[in-house]
């Protein structure tokens, strides 16, 4: 568990929207897709996940809607908003080109070689 | 889309709050439940499986906080938070919010008023179906609509340009309906009136063009819903029933629309009757061109059809039959005027006025602007600290404005909201007042939606307006310097923007102020001019015996019974009559023809003359003094050489001198050669405000009617007299409806126009003055209170009483002067629009100027009396010991 990394701010979001573009999915559910999506190498507090679920719905690029977990018990089902898969696309592309740019910029120089 | 679903959801958040509390907790706690599960499944026993999962989750508290922010950039949310911070604001200085209140209501209600009473008159189209397309007939010379009958029917028949066109008259005739005989008012209607206007009835029928066969061939009435109402009971029976106008019976044949009060706004006829009718009641006859009784002509243009286009259409129909009747047409030309107020007639001094009054009232509205604005940069000033606070704590500028705006709305919005409440209040009360007892006149003034969408548009406007007067003040506060230096950091002596706007406030009130000082001395002139006739002591009884159908035979000895009758009242000193009263109604008018002319057309008359027919009693009774000759005798009857009296302008005029008319003839319309043996007073005849007219008095012998107004004079009390004539009269015919009334009753007509005008000059006047103290107040207060240390320190080293009240109000002292001094000469130069409206309003009057200036200098006394006191009781040792 102590290897696990930092979150960027702002990545959060994108995690749940990615989480829940698989489908419809609890809190808990979501926390748990992002460990294994992620082969649990994020820290994320368990609780600092509903303020992001709350703006993304206010957002309206998520809707939740009360339903039956496996364990039977009640829960908040979360799914993606035609806005929040688009979104989800956008958001991807742009941490790609980031993600591509910085590794670039990080990889080893040739005259560094 | 999306700004309205979160909008959406801000409202949903605002109601649902609990719910949305407990929901999130329910989410919260099915987390922990579920992790709590897994842990179990991992082996731990559930107590300590739960345990762990609380744990795991974190601050529950802070997340539940943080989610409440996620979704709280709650627009909606921050609004109620500014305004119950507003709220608390206000409610800590009670004196400004309400004294801010008060000046915003005033000022509201003054154009809610205004504004309303416009929009009834000139703005609110007649209540009939495509009222856009109706157009009155005027005539091209003279804002009137008069018309002979005949020459209403061939323009009827005649014109390609209007879809049809009405024609109607008013009268007053004697409804006996076997119960109460009492006088109603008639509107003589075209057989085509009511199919013209596209109305419906709402009971029975309406008549229409095909029931007119010629004179008195349609004995038919319609009532209006409100006589239907309050004189029937709503009785559906009514149809088919037969009443008696003047004795003559008429079938009631339905009740018009619910709301319809006639074509000419606020005269509200009771009933409808054909116009054929017209000469069954004594009236012109149908075929005689040159008697112009028909009060107005109207109609739809047809589609496509401009007024220009119709005018061009009349004009020709015009030209043609003054060609074919040059003996009795005068001019006719035509122009279309807006039905509602008789055209121009009434509608285009109305309208002058109106407007007049609204740009005042807006003058009220900015002057209170000015007023509240200078307060609320007064107070932002006073607050500087605080604000300066907030800013170095973090808050934002664009924050601390917004709460500055919302105060200014509120106070705007409460302002404006007690303001039309008391208009509201003030309309309704107009609405039910009937000025005039004897005329059918009611001023629905009720205001519509439109009239609280401008004051509510007016109160936000007049907000933003002066909120916005420390904009500035806020956005070049430096918090650093203001909490480093305290509050006593002073902007130098210029002339700052709250000195600009006390000037422009006190000149706008001074400009009110000195107009309302114009209206009230020309109207206390107006009521000072020689009316030519006394208004004390008189008591008038006013009838007409053609409402009880008496023969022209008979008219006479009856005019001679009741005249006997009522001089045998005790205390009566004399009694005369006349068909008509100067100052009232029903008089008529007469051109006059030197004796050689022999072409008795219009235009070869020398002058146009007021004409009455009077008892031989009625100079003494009316206290209208002959100046030469005699006065009338009984036996000045048919039988003896015509006579008449004439006024002073008749005599100059004609005559040439008031000494050379005595003896001398005239010919009147009909060839009928009149000897002048009498010269009366000039006076007063149609309005007080007109030019000296000529007007001549005829034997009632000589030249009979059967309206009869008696003049009654008598120093006894009227209520008792007034019972005694009444009582009189009803002894020698039951059957006849009598007005009693004082002299000054039809003259009311006349003054009230100029009363009106008086009135509203007069209260807006009064506000601009209490505005302009409470201007000068504010100003006054804030300037001592902030040099209070100043002040103490000066008398602390000796000052005098005067120069500490030099020092503390030398200033808005000085801004008084100025603003009066602009004010007044703006409002010279206003009095020149005045005198459209006021009878003899001059504004080089000195006791106008004097007056002003007086009440300019009372107000600053008033307005400085409290601060001079404060800044006079300043304790030094207190004072200094503060800080």
């Amino acid at each position: 568990m102590t290897d696990q990394a930092q979150l960027l701010p702002g990545t959060l979001d994108l995690l749940i929207l990615r989480a829940v573009s698989l489908g419809p999915l609890h809190g808990y559910g979501i926390l748990l897709r992002i460990g294994q999506i992620s082969g649990n190498a994020l820290l994320i507090e368990q609780g600092a996940l509903y303020p992001g679920l709350f703006r993304l719905v206010r957002q309206g690029l998520l809707k939740a809607d009360w339903g039956t977990s496996d364990n039977n018990r009640r829960a908040k089902f979360y799914e993606l908003t035609a806005a929040g898969r688009k979104r989800l696309r956008e958001e991807t592309e742009s941490w790609n080109r980031l993600a591509g740019a910085i590794a670039s910029a990080l990889s080893p120089q040739p005259e560094e070689a | 889309m999306k700004t309205l679903d979160s909008f959406r959801l801000d409202i949903a958040a605002l109601f649902h709050r609990e719910h949305m509390r407990s929901e999130m907790d329910e989410e919260l706690s099915s987390h922990i439940q579920h992790r709590a599960d897994d842990l179990e499944r991992s082996g731990l026993p559930r107590l300590e499986a739960e345990r762990r999962a609380r744990i795991e989750f974190g601050g529950r508290e802070k997340y539940k906080e943080e989610i409440h922010q996620s979704t709280g950039g709650n627009l909606l949310a921050s609004v109620l938070q500014d305004i119950r911070f507003a709220l608390r604001v206000l409610r800590k200085s009670p004196g400004f919010t309400i004294a801010a209140v008060l000046t915003l209501a005033l000022a509201i209600g003054a154009n809610a008023v205004v504004f309303s009473v416009m929009n009834a008159f000139v703005l609110r189209p007649l209540d009939v179906p495509h009222a856009e397309s109706l157009y009155a007939l005027q005539h091209g010379d003279e804002a009137s609509g008069y018309e002979s009958y005949a020459d209403y029917l061939d323009l009827r028949d005649r014109n390609r340009t209007f879809e049809s066109l009405l024609a109607y008259n008013a009268t007053q005739l004697g409804l006996d309906d076997g119960k109460d005989p009492s006088s109603v008012w008639v509107l003589e209607a075209s057989g085509n009136y009511f199919d013209t206007l596209g109305l419906k009835p709402y009971l029975g029928n309406f008549f229409h063009s095909a029931d007119e066969h010629g004179p008195n061939s349609a004995p038919y009435i319609v009532l209006t819903y409100d006589y239907w109402h309050t004189h029937f009971q709503d009785d559906h029976g009514v149809v088919g029933r037969v009443v008696r106008l003047n004795k003559h019976p008429f079938t009631i044949l339905g009740v018009g629309p619910r709301g319809y009060n006639g074509t000419l706004l606020f005269f509200n006829p009771e009933i409808f009757i054909p116009i054929v009718e017209h000469p069954l009641f004594g009236g012109e006859d149908l075929n005689t061109r040159s008697a112009h009784w028909v009060f107005e002509l109207m109609g739809h243009l047809k589609p496509g059809v401009t007024p220009a286009l119709a005018i061009a259409d009349l004009n020709s129909i015009g030209g043609q039959l003054e060609k074919a009747y040059p003996k009795d047409e005068r001019k006719m030309t035509f122009v279309l005027a807006r039905p509602n107020l008789y055209g121009d007639y009434l509608g285009r001094p109305v309208m002058a006025f109106l407007a007049g009054l609204m740009l005042l009232a807006g003058l009220i509205l900015l002057a209170a602007c000015a007023n509240l604005g200078s307060l609320f940069a007064a107070r932002a000033a006073d607050r500087s600290r605080e604000v300066a606070l907030r800013l170095a704590l973090g808050s934002s500028r664009k924050r601390i404005l917004r709460g500055l705006f919302t105060e200014a709305l509120l106070i705007s919005l409460a302002g404006g909201c007690l303001g039309l409440a008391g208009s509201v209040m003030l309309l309704s009360a107009l609405s039910a007042w009937r000025p005039f007892p004897r005329w059918p006149i009611h001023i629905g003034v009720n205001p519509d939606a439109t009239v609280y969408a401008v004051a509510v548009l007016l109160a936000l406007v007049s907000g933003l307006l002066f909120g916005a007067v420390p904009v500035r003040q806020v956005l070049r506060t430096n918090p650093y310097e203001v909490v480093k230096a305290g509050s006593n950091s002073r902007s130098g002596r210029r002339f700052t923007l709250r000195d600009v706007l006390l000037v422009v406030q006190i000149a706008i009130c001074a400009v009110l102020v000195t107009s309302s000082m114009v209206a009230v001395r020309g109207l206390a002139r107006s009521l000072h001019a020689g009316f030519g006739f006394d208004t004390q002591n008189i008591l008038l009884a006013e009838t007409d015996l053609g409402m009880a159908d008496y023969s022209t035979d008979r008219v006479p000895a009856m005019q001679k019974r009741m005249v006997e009758a009522l001089a045998a009242l005790p205390g009566v000193e004399s009694v005369g009559f006349a068909n008509g009263l100067p100052m009232g109604d029903d008089a008529g008018n007469s051109d006059i023809f030197t004796d050689n002319t022999t072409d008795l057309k219009p235009a070869n008359a020398v002058i146009n003359a007021w004409a009455y027919s009077v008892s031989p009693e009625y100079f003494r009774a009316a206290g209208t003094a002959l100046l030469a000759g005699r006065a009338f005798t009984w036996q000045d009857d048919k039988n003896a050489p015509r006579v008449a009296v004439v006024n002073g302008v008749f005599a100059r005029k004609f005559f040439g001198s008031e000494t050379s008319a005595l003896g001398r003839l005239f010919k009147i319309k009909d060839g009928t050669r009149i000897q002048v043996v009498g010269i009366a007073e000039d006076g007063k005849y149609g309005s007080v405000s007109e030019e000296p007219k000529a007007a001549m008095f005829l034997p009632i012998l000589q030249s009979p009617s059967r309206s009869t107004q008696l003049v009654v004079r008598s120093k006894r009390d009227p209520q008792l007299l007034g019972a005694a004539m009444r009582n009189a009269l009803r002894q020698l015919d039951t059957g006849l409806p009598v007005l009693i009334e004082p002299r000054e009753g039809p003259m009311g007509v006349m003054l009230f126009g100029p009363r009106m005008a008086t009135i509203s000059l007069g209260v807006l006047g009064i506000m601009g003055g209490m505005l302009s103290i409470t201007g000068i107040f504010g100003m006054a207060t804030y300037s001592v209170s902030k040099r209070l240390k100043e002040l103490g320190i000066r008398i602390a080293l000796g000052a005098k009483r005067k120069e500490v009240l030099q020092a503390a109000l030398g200033r808005p002292l000085k801004l008084l002067v100025l603003g009066s001094a602009a004010g007044l000469l703006l409002g010279l130069l206003a009095t020149r629009v005045l005198s459209y409206i006021v009878y003899q309003a001059t504004p080089r009057d000195p006791l106008v100027l004097f007056g002003v200036v007086l009440a300019m200098s009372m107000l600053g006394l008033i307005a400085t009396w409290i601060p001079a006191q404060r800044a006079l009781s300043v304790n030094p040792l207190v004072l200094l010991r503060e800080d």
